[in-house]
């Protein structure tokens, strides 16, 4: 009987998979549901003795069978999509049935658990730190810091908080652990719990993704003896972007309103219901069970640049021919990810933009494609890597209009604790709307009753002025990378591509440079 | 069974666990089609919680809603990757084939971001739709 292999990742599945799937077994043949191998563009992709096809449409099976099918690959691993990836935290991605012990067991899984038990809490630190492995959630911040801060605190009850609320646009690596190797996910948070001594474990997981939570629930029954004594629940969050900010994802784990908390106390010590927590990006805690292996730290150390250490797994999205998960080691230039991997828009028409790392990420001029996957040469660029996500736009996007809706998602999704993120982002939406209509005040401020507001109409340039002044305020003064980091794409938009917020480009540049930005 | 059993029922079957909140949350607005004032006052004193700081989060998460709409419900990705893909030129048509009868909302990614632009009816995820495809979708929903 053929043996056929078709992903049950949501988007093969939101693809047609489970259709063909169906219909490869009503020819008789067995299907297995794997792992998706991340080259989505191909998805649903049929597998046949390491041969793929795709995308694939129930009406292509019989020519798949007898082999005529025009949607060949070829090999899988030896597609350049595929054989150019360093892939670590995706290792199993294609080749596992997802929720099988066996096959995550053949496949070297549990190994770095089982060592983590036998050498100990203070060498697992010590291989982590070692590792170079920083936060995949955005901020890099070093893991082995964090967990030995949890490991000093004193308290008999410590939690392991796995962050899964990747509300980021253009990211998707964490759906895929958790829908395709959930148990690597498993396994880091037991092997932290083991490093810093927590025997309970939360995931806290984004309503949105409706299939990682099924996924998870049923890993984490079918694994419960072999994690324990260490036990681990999903949460479900609803539907709140902030919630992925750490602290707020803890008051919303408590059963509170999604607020921020101000920082100190960190989490590591006063977290999950006060007690230390460490907080982790999923990215990060699958990361672990491989640095863990033997060699494994060393490996790890030996890839990346600088101090950004080990591999990325980097989402390719948006208007892109070959979107997907390249995973590859630290220092790779937009411009390869984008062009030579990516093959550029799907549309045909030129990259106008690119956005990196998600809402709150700066856009990205194809001019500055050499810029290497760093998290310091991000910084120094005032952009970021954030999770990992790149948004491709071709040249029909009105980046005036996409700074609008950063400040427009902003104001929808803050979680209206502190001032410059809940009040900033809408008095930013109104500016970038009046300068695109070209008003000079809006209809409110020319109230009799309005007394602080000017009496003369604004230039187009003292528009400019407030926005880049307000996007100061916001950046330094806002309590969380929300309202913080919601600049990033606005500033950048207005800086690259002037002409699309107002029908006088110098006098952004001017206003911009006048404000030091 | 009347609404107080049911509501009683989830909130035994979460009480003990800790933070016990959203998972009561959850379970109410999938059983009644959101959460109203009488369970806000039910939870509240079963958890030993003011009803406000029950309302306080009922009212800051997009999932819960305070009124039931008895209207399928399509959800649309309107982010970043989707606007990239050529979500916005479809609203117009979408908003069209909704009309009255059918609730269209936004969602803010559904983690399918190569493939858009991309929908939500219900647990199932649609990707790659265009302006045919979406109002198929709504006009069945």
């Amino acid at each position: 009987m053929t043996l056929i292999r078709i992903s049950d990742d949501a988007l093969a599945r939101a693809c047609g998979a489970d259709a063909l799937a169906a219909a490869f077994e009503k020819k008789g043949c067995e299907v297995h549901r794997v792992s998706s191998w991340g080259m989505q563009w191909l998805e649903p992709l049929v597998e046949i003795d390491g041969k793929g096809f795709g995308p694939a449409t129930p009406a292509d099976v019989d020519a798949i069978l007898d082999g005529s099918s025009d949607l060949a690959i070829g090999m899988i691993e030896d597609h350049p999509f595929i054989a150019s990836q360093q892939r670590l935290t995706f290792a199993r991605a294609g080749k596992t049935r997802p929720t099988s012990l066996e096959d995550y067991e053949a496949t070297g899984g549990w190994s770095g658990l089982k060592r983590a038990r036998n050498i100990g809490p203070e060498r697992i630190i010590e291989e982590v730190l070692h590792s170079g492995l920083r936060g995949r959630g955005g901020a890099g911040f070093p893991a082995g810091i964090k967990w030995r801060t949890v490991a000093g605190a004193a308290g008999p009850q410590k939690y392991i908080v796995a962050n899964a609320d990747e509300g980021d646009s253009a990211t998707f690596a964490d759906r895929m652990v958790m829908e395709g190797d959930p148990y690597a996910l498993i396994e880091g948070m037991a092997i932290a719990g083991e490093a810093v001594g927590a025997d309970q474990g939360y995931v806290y997981l984004r309503s949105e993704y409706p299939d990682a939570i099924a996924k998870m629930n049923r890993a984490l029954a079918l694994c419960a003896d072999i994690i324990a004594p260490f036990k681990c629940e999903v949460r479900v969050g609803a539907g709140a972007y902030v919630c992925g900010e750490e602290t707020s994802l803890l008051n919303s784990l408590e059963g509170k309103r999604g607020e921020v908390r101000a920082k100190p106390p960190l989490p590591a010590l006063e977290g999950l219901f006060g007690k230390p927590t460490v907080v982790n990006n999923i990215l990060t805690l699958a990361a672990v069970p491989h640095i863990l292996g033997e060699g494994g730290a060393n490996d790890y150390e030996s890839l990346g640049m600088g101090r950004s250490k080990g591999t990325m797994p980097i989402q390719l999205a948006g208007n892109i021919k070959h979107g997907g998960l390249y995973e590859t080691a630290f220092g790779i230039t937009l411009g390869e990810l984008v062009n030579d991997i990516g093959g550029g828009t799907q549309s045909g028409r030129p990259v106008k933009a690119v956005q990196v790392g998600g809402p709150l990420g700066a856009y990205l001029h194809p001019d500055q494609f050499d810029i290497k996957f760093d998290y310091e040469e991000y910084t120094a660029s005032e952009a970021l890597i954030g999770h990992g996500g790149i948004t491709v736009f071709d040249d029909t996007a009105d980046m005036g209009g996409m700074a609008r809706f950063a400040m427009e998602f902003c104001a929808a999704e803050s979680c209206g604790k502190c001032t410059p993120c809940r009040i900033g982002s809408v008095r930013g939406v109104e500016i970038i709307d009046r300068m695109r209509a070209g008003r000079q005040r809006d209809t409110l401020e020319q109230q009799p009753q309005m007394h602080n507001t000017p009496k003369q109409d604004r230039s187009a340039e003292d528009e400019i002025t407030l926005l880049a002044d307000l996007c100061d305020v916001m950046k330094s003064s806002s309590l969380c990378a929300l309202g913080g980091f919601t600049p990033y794409p606005v500033l950048s938009a207005m800086r690259h591509w002037p002409e699309d917020f107002s029908d006088n480009p110098q006098a952004v540049e001017t206003a911009l440079e006048r404000v030091g930005q | 069974m009347n609404k107080t059993q049911r509501l009683g029922e989830i909130i035994a079957e979460h009480q003990t666990r800790e933070g016990p909140l959203m998972p009561i949350l959850h379970d109410v607005q999938a059983e009644f089609g959101c959460v109203d004032a009488d369970s806000e006052i039910y939870i509240a004193e079963a958890l030993n919680l003011s009803r406000a700081d029950v309302h306080g989060v009922v009212s800051f998460y997009h999932d819960f809603h305070q009124t039931a709409d008895p209207r399928p419900e399509v959800q649309i990705c309107r982010a970043e990757s989707c606007k990239a893909r050529g979500v916005e030129a479809l609203m117009e048509d979408a908003q069209a084939a909704a009309g009255e009868r059918v609730r269209l909302s936004t969602v803010y990614c559904l983690g399918l971001c190569s493939v858009g632009p991309n929908a939500r009816i219900g647990d199932d995820l649609h990707a790659r739709l265009d302006a045919d495809r979406l109002k198929k979708l709504i006009e069945t929903a």
